[in-house]
């Protein structure tokens, strides 16, 4: 199969290109092309492929490499995230009137997506949470479809409902209803013939019985096996009809399962339940993100990439206890400032690092500093050599003068800012004799920005 | 293909606005000079036909060479070319239908919900309609109320059935479908089998020893083994013909509902990965609505080309 080489291609369309730095627009376009073709051949929409790849595309140039990762990993790894956040991360559950108001549910989609199973499944589970369902055989067209519901019904303990197939959907749906009131069932669940989305007879008669009694659910079976074409299923029925959720069945299968990718996206209704086996207790919630690594199709990659970001975190907790020791020890420089300005940044910002600190009490975000200021705080710091940086001590006007210039601020900016850090470091001193306990971390706090100690940790606004 | 029947795909074809022909004919339409954005937007269109990135590109390196040796420069000539290629590649192998001259079993099989009960129902009612004496053998004892639904289409077609018990043993209905036959002197006996992803062990094993017995019990038959493909499936399909085609020798497909706006663009795939030729196409829920598979009725449709007769009767 075509997709089952992709990584390999990837690794070589890549390989000794450096692993760090940012991602260019070439090692952006080279790797979404693999990752366009993964998704078509995974059969979401072409459409939908189209849009997601350039949107992906604007995210994705410029975006630090993580280290352990080539380029082509990181934007594959930018690519399951955005997909995750398409596919709609969270497992959205099916919604049930509360108490004993009954709820209506209507199963809709093509010939043989699998609807008369569903809508049997489904019985079963609502059953299972002490509900009292009605399964209603509303499909009065394809030989038999009665039979095979009312059979399944007996075996998931449902109660059933059939007119026989002489009678309209919409009479049937309306007295299944009333039915429903004189039975105490408090969840109905309406099968319907399999139609296609351009048969305007049919798909008038679903709006019918929308219009005729009320429907909580109307949910679209979609085959998780179906190509190109779903996207055009999904929204022509859920303009004509109106879909509050899609069931992606047949999942038990192996196909990549696109099809969820190109109905979730044109419809932005969730997929409520993934059918996962002809037995009818197979019926599961959707997982977004296992669907989209499963549509993606690149699970050695996604591994990999696990992998550096717990490496990558590892790192940075390695990182943190060694400053946090400095801290203690009192030395402070400017090339901590440095660091400890790229791990507030990779680590969720500065609340995140000093939540992280012992000792140091919750931040809220208008105690932290402003994403501007810090910038030009760095600026300064980069402007000076590495010699400044370790021994802040050496820096005479002219070198000031200098650092002013090339981080174009105002000699004056420069001034304020080294001697706010003098002060912080003054204070670190002092801090690094205490020896621990409630005393020196509050100090620490202070010092971390609240007090005004590290320059451009301050509150937003203050420094300027 | 009948030309009543070419008019209909083609209706189908031209119901929704993103139809896939429309969308072909789209691009011959807006480019006149074959240049690389010409290319890049046919070889969208073949790829939202459902014809996969591997067919396609192999139909689009064919395009290029044929267009660089004989040195074409309009896109119609283009056009020319993808209905040749690709009517050549669907065409029928010589030996094709043969089996409609001897005795034959049609092992129908395939994954769940893609057709195989109807197919067989509109297959009973096509070999009767010629004459034939036909046996239908209901091998699906497995879903609730197969058995039911096959009985109905035996009574539409008015052919006699054979039945098990929900929850026997399919192989035991193909024993009693195999020794009626040849009592009662059947030239065709179809073999409904129970829906099953090919993906599933068991369950393939299971059509595994069912295609044995036939072939055993029925040694001097023809055996054709056909799968009924969803026209709307994407990718998958081929897997599906892959795994298919592991247990039993597939020996044609059955292209379901292509009375839709899906025109089973996978079958061309298959077909050039596979070389399973189409045997027959659904176009609908009615008995009638099967024919046997004419490649150059189904391209021209996919492309749209204008029937000659339709154009007359304008
Ligand atoms: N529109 C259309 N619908 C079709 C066609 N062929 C079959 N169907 C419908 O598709 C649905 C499933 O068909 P079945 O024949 O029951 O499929 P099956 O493969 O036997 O299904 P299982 O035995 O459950 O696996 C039914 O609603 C059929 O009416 C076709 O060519 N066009
Ligand atoms: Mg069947």
């Amino acid at each position: 199969m075509a997709f089952e080489s992709l990584t390999d291609k990837l690794t070589n369309v890549f390989k000794g290109l450096r692993s760090k730095g940012k991602l260019t627009e070439e090692d952006v376009r080279v790797a979404l092309k693999e990752v366009k073709m993964a998704l078509l051949e995974a059969d979401v929409s072409f459409k939908i492929v189209k849009q997601f790849i350039n949107s992906v595309s604007e995210r994705a140039v410029g975006e630090e490499v993580l280290t352990g990762l080539n380029p082509a990993q990181m934007v594959i790894k930018i690519v399951n995230e955005e997909l995750t956040k398409l596919m709609g991360e969270e497992v959205t559950e099916l919604t049930l009137n509360p108490g004993g108001k009954m709820t209506v549910i209507m199963m809709c989609g093509l010939q043989g997506s699998g609807k008369t199973t569903t809508a049997a499944k489904i019985a079963g589970k609502v059953k299972s949470k002490g509900k009292s369902p009605l399964l209603v055989a509303g499909d009065v067209y394809r030989p038999a479809a009665v039979d095979q519901l009312k059979v399944n019904a007996e075996k998931v303990g449902s109660e059933f409902f059939s007119m026989g197939t002489e009678v309209s959907p919409v009479t049937i749906a309306k007295e299944a209803i009333q039915y429903a009131e004189s039975h105490h069932n408090n969840v109905v669940i309406l099968d319907t013939a399999g139609r296609l989305q351009i048969d305007e007879t049919l798909m008038q008669e679903l709006i019918d019985i929308k219009n005729a009694i009320t429907i909580d659910e109307t949910l679209l079976v979609v085959d998780a096996m179906t190509g190109q074409e779903a996207v055009n299923v999904a929204e022509t029925f859920n303009e004509k009809i109106g879909i509050d959720g899609i069931v992606l069945s047949k999942l038990d299968g192996d196909s990549r399962g696109g099809a969820a990718l190109s109905a979730r996206a044109v419809t932005g209704k969730p997929i409520i339940f993934a059918g996962m086996g002809e037995k009818l207790g197979d019926l599961e919630p959707f997982y977004p993100d296992r669907m989209a690594s499963r549509i993606l199709g690149m699970g050695d990659v996604l591994t990999l990439i696990d992998k550096a970001v717990e490496a990558k975190q590892e790192a940075d907790e390695e990182k943190e206890r060694q400053m946090a020791a400095k801290l203690k020890k009192g030395s402070f420089d400017f090339n901590m400032y440095l660091e400890s300005m790229k791990q507030m940044r990779s680590m969720g910002g500065l609340g995140g690092i000093l939540n992280m600190l012992p000792g140091v009490g919750k931040i809220s975000d208008d105690q932290l500093p402003d994403e501007k200021e810090l910038a030009r705080m760095e600026a300064i710091v980069l402007s000076m050599t590495p010699r400044e940086r370790e021994n802040p001590k050496i820096l005479t006007p002219q070198r000031k003068f200098r650092i002013a210039k090339g981080s174009g601020n105002d000699i004056s900016v420069v001034n304020r800012f080294i001697k706010q850090f003098e002060q912080a470091q003054k204070m670190m001193k002092q801090m690094g004799g205490m020896k621990r306990g409630r005393h020196g971390m509050g100090a620490l706090g202070g010092l971390m920005g609240m007090g005004g100690g590290i320059p451009g940790m301050g509150r937003r606004g203050k420094f300027f | 293909m009948a030309d009543g029947l070419f008019k209909r795909l083609k209706a189908s074809l031209t119901k929704s606005r993103n139809s896939i022909s429309e969308n072909l004919n789209n691009v011959f339409l807006g480019y006149s000079e074959i240049d690389e954005d010409f290319y890049e937007e046919l070889e969208e269109r073949l790829i939202m036909a459902d014809l996969g990135v591997n067919a396609t590109s192999r139909i689009m390196d064919r395009l290029r060479e044929r267009v660089k040796a004989e040195n074409l420069t309009h896109t119609s000539s283009c056009r020319e070319i993808l209905i040749e290629e690709i009517t050549g590649q669907m065409a029928m192998p010589p030996t094709a239908y043969v089996f409609l001259n001897g005795r034959t079993v049609l092992f129908v099989i395939g994954v769940n919900g893609a057709g195989k009960t109807t197919s067989v129902g509109k297959l009973a009612a096509l070999f009767k309609g010629e004459g034939k004496n036909v046996l239908i053998a209901a091998a699906d004892t497995y879903r609730a109320a197969a058995t039911e639904q096959l009985v109905e289409w035996a009574n539409r077609a008015d052919v006699p059935i054979i039945t098990g018990k929900e929850g026997a043993d399919p192989a035991s209905v193909i024993y009693d479908a195999v020794h009626a036959a040849q009592a009662r002197n059947i030239d065709m006996l179809i073999v409904d089998t129970a829906g099953r992803l090919h993906n599933k062990k068991n369950l393939m094993e299971e059509l595994r020893k069912m295609s044995r017995i036939i072939n055993k019990e029925l040694p001097f038959w023809n055996q054709e083994n056909l799968i009924v493909l969803d026209g709307t499936t994407g990718q998958n399909a081929l897997s599906q013909a892959h795994e298919f085609g592991d247990v039993t020798r597939l020996t044609g497909i059955i292209l379901t509902k292509l009375d839709g706006t899906a025109k089973g663009g996978i079958a061309i795939a298959i077909v050039n990965e596979l070389s399973i030729p189409v045997k027959y196409i659904g176009i609908g829920e009615g008995i009638n609505d099967m024919t046997p598979f004419d490649p150059n009725a189904y391209v021209r449709a996919l492309f749209d080309e204008k029937d000659q007769e339709e154009e007359q009767h304008d």
